[in-house]
């Protein structure tokens, strides 16, 4: 228990201890620590930025999918309407069609029944006349009453 | 115990003494070979154990410790270098809630007293026989192991904080500002002398302190162990174990106690106005 150079020597010992602790010891430690801890603090914000990023993305292709839903459905009805007024149309002209090719027919058949109704009545009236002729023959000229007869089956 | 004919008191006495090299009265160097010669070097003398085991304990310390600042990972920390930083973190703590000025040396200086102080005092739970004993079958007379029980370790160690103390007093508050402190507080200069006398063993009483109150607290502990030891082996283990147990708690306490000091002691010696 006497106090001898060992003080001495346990000061200066003490000294380069804690110069060596300063010099290598501490700062390396203290450093990396440092670092860890920002590198941990930029992960954590970066993290929350990609978050974010996310968020904002989904929010857009939602916005994205809904306009173009309610583009589609403007497509739609437009092509609806559209294909409506086509039908419609398609519908008049095939009326108008049909009722000129019915005016048409009607108009043949008229002339048809124009021209049958002559026949029958030009070979009644000459068959009238064959008849008249052969009752007749020998009373009435035919020559004389041509006109009489011509008149009578005009007004048949 | 080191030899059958030895009494309890020499036992102890044994115990005691440290591994002494030194200048005889004769002026020849050479080992103590008694505790009476260690006596007559005075002085011009070395604990060699006590320089030594302080000398490998902080040298453990600052290996292990450099080794894994060396080896620093940012992304995938050892468990080693785990245990090193919680330890950093510790100190950071204590550093910053005590310490308010800007000193890059005060952490460095609070971790290497912490952990030196522990290893040293941590040879205390080394059974208080075995070392000396081996260290007698190797021819050395005299070993202790705990350089903690050593004043010159303590004494070593507070005087390195009292140079740093008045070297910080003197620096952040001026030569005029620290004698100013020393004499005109508490009392205003008319008080001068009692003043300077009140700082004086206030400033003095520092580092005594520091180097007491440690170097007790192991020395008081390492006798308690002896005089265990000096009990029947069979019964030893029921006093030396809780003991130990015991003493776990005043390693670090005391460890600790010191390194706050420490810090406070710097702190005081950074503060400019008073």
């Amino acid at each position: 228990m006497n106090i001898n150079l060992t003080l001495i020597g346990q000061t200066i010992m003490f000294a380069m201890f804690v110069l060596f602790c300063m010099k290598f010891v501490w700062p390396p430690l203290v450093e990396a620590m440092a670092a860890r801890k920002k590198a941990i603090e930029d992960g954590l914000k970066a993290a929350e930025l990609g978050k974010e990023e996310h968020a904002l993305a989904q929010k857009n292709a939602e916005d994205l999918i809904e306009s173009t839903k309610t583009q589609a459905a403007e497509i739609i009805a437009n092509a609806d309407k559209q294909a409506n007024v086509m039908i419609d149309k398609a519908k008049g002209t095939a009326s108008e069609e049909a009722d000129k090719i019915k005016a048409h027919a009607k108009s043949e058949l008229d002339q048809e029944v124009v021209k049958a109704r002559n026949e029958l009545k030009n070979q009644v009236s000459t068959l009238v006349m064959q008849g008249v002729n052969s009752v007749l023959e020998k009373e009435v000229d035919s020559k004389a009453h041509k006109d009489m007869l011509s008149k009578l089956s005009q007004s048949l | 115990m080191a030899s059958g004919e030895l009494t309890s008191g020499a036992y102890i006495k044994h115990h005691l003494q440290n591994l002494t090299y030194g200048k005889f009265p004769d002026g020849h160097w050479g080992f103590a070979e008694s505790a009476l010669e260690a006596k007559e070097m005075g002085f011009m003398a070395f604990h060699v154990d006590t320089l030594g085991f302080s000398f490998i304990l902080g040298a453990l310390f600052l290996f292990f410790f450099a080794r894994a600042a060396k080896r620093a990972s940012i992304d995938a920390p050892s468990g080693f270098q785990n245990f090193v930083e919680s330890i950093i973190d510790f100190i950071d703590e204590n550093v910053r809630g005590s310490f308010s000025g800007k000193n890059p040396m005060v952490a460095p200086l609070a971790l290497t007293t912490f952990i030196w102080i522990i290893l040293m005092n941590t040879m205390d739970l080394v059974p208080v026989d075995w070392l000396p004993s081996l260290a007698g079958a190797l021819g050395i007379h005299f070993l202790k192991v705990v350089p903690t029980t050593d004043p010159n370790a303590t004494f070593g160690m507070s005087i390195g904080i009292f140079i740093l103390i008045l070297y910080y007093s003197i620096k952040e508050k001026g030569l005029g500002g620290f004698v100013g402190e020393l004499t005109l507080h508490p009392f205003g200069k008319w008080m001068l002398p009692f003043n300077f006398f009140l700082e004086g063993v206030n400033l003095l009483a520092k580092p005594v302190s520091l180097a007491l109150r440690l170097f007790g607290n192991m020395y008081a502990g390492e006798m308690i162990f002896i005089l265990i030891a000096l009990l029947p082996f069979w019964i030893q283990w029921s006093l030396s174990l809780p003991w130990a147990i015991f003493h776990i708690l005043i390693v670090l306490l005391q460890a600790f106690i010191f390194m706050t000091l420490v810090i406070v002691y710097m702190d005081m010696a950074h503060q400019k106005e008073h």
